[in-house]
């Protein structure tokens, strides 16, 4: 398959991580977003790597992008438990302590 | 329409269009189209699935399908270590994280809004439809004439981080600061007692 087919169902996952992020109101989905989000930018770095070239930027490049979404699940884990605990809630429209 | 039907319709819908993903990548490019079509459907079904479904948990475990569908997408480009380490540290390692951040937070039935959550995908995916096909109708991507010989071994992949000119030797050495840095401070956050976060209102404001 060509680099088109490889960049279409990246794009298409990007529009299903946004939707995710926009349409569900937990917090916990917010996080399913954003890995769908960096999965769809993971998946055109390795494909514009393969099509262009012998460089491995790209492929490294995916890497580092592999290790901050192992770092940012663990850091947003502990900020939604804190998060509900303080507040009772997951919706990230409920934690609006600034508005009172 | 009752729930049970509305499931049926939408794993229906989501059975036929792998199908005919899986033809149409047969009759264009043979068994690396179908793998490809394969892959892709695990990866968008998953997706489409994360967001359709009601339960949290359920949404956890079809984002399973896409994590491996990118593994797979990863192996037909070639790069055998990247799937690997997409499997180790997503299927092993992230979605087990959400799963505990499903279990230490209370579940959210209320009843699907399908107006909202339809508008929303409809919305987005419009919109990056529209671009999409604009930008790949106009733009000519560099490529390669010919594809290259891809060495996707994990010790050349090493190597490369560790030479230092030519290489990723400092982003390798950042990346492992942060990743110190993140993990003590998840653990931290994560530990602390209930009666160490003390509500501000309780204590007679700010």
């Amino acid at each position: 398959m060509g680099l088109e087919a490889y960049v279409v169902v990246a794009t298409v996952l990007f529009g299903l991580g946004v939707a995710c992020l926009i349409t569900r109101r937990n917090v916990i989905y917010v996080l399913m977003g954003i890995e769908m989000i960096l999965n769809s930018a993971n998946i055109n770095f390795v494909a514009f790597n393969r099509f262009n070239g012998d460089g491995m930027d790209g492929r490294m490049f995916a890497i580092f992008v592999i290790i901050l979404a192992a770092a940012e699940a663990a850091v947003a884990l502990g900020i939604v438990l804190n998060v509900f605990q303080l507040f009772g809630t997951v919706k990230p429209s409920d934690v609006d302590l600034l508005r009172e | 329409m009752d729930v049970r039907k509305q499931q049926l319709t939408f794993y229906t819908l989501l059975l036929v269009a792998t199908l005919a993903a899986l033809a149409w990548g047969t009759r264009t490019a043979g068994t690396q189209g179908a793998a490809f079509a394969l892959f892709a459907s695990f990866t968008l079904g998953g997706g489409l699935m994360c967001i359709w479904e009601r339960s949290v948990v359920r949404s956890a475990f079809s984002l399973m399908a896409t994590f491996c569908g990118v593994a797979g997408l990863f192996v037909l480009l070639g790069h055998d270590y990247l799937a690997m380490a997409q499997i180790l540290i997503y299927v092993g390692g992230i979605l087990v994280l959400i799963l505990f951040g499903v279990m230490l937070t209370p579940p959210d039935l209320k009843e699907r809004q399908l107006p909202r959550v339809g508008l929303g995908v409809v919305l987005v995916l419009g919109t990056l439809l529209a671009v999409g096909a604009k930008v790949a109708a106009t733009v000519e991507w560099a490529r390669a004439d010919t594809l290259p010989q891809i060495e996707s071994r994990a010790d050349y992949i090493g190597a490369a981080f560790l030479r230092a000119e030519d290489g990723y030797l400092v982003p390798f050495e950042l990346a492992a600061v942060l990743l110190t840095v993140a993990l003590v401070a998840a653990v931290y956050i994560a530990r602390r007692k209930p009666s160490d976060l003390v509500d501000p209102a309780e204590e007679g404001g700010y």
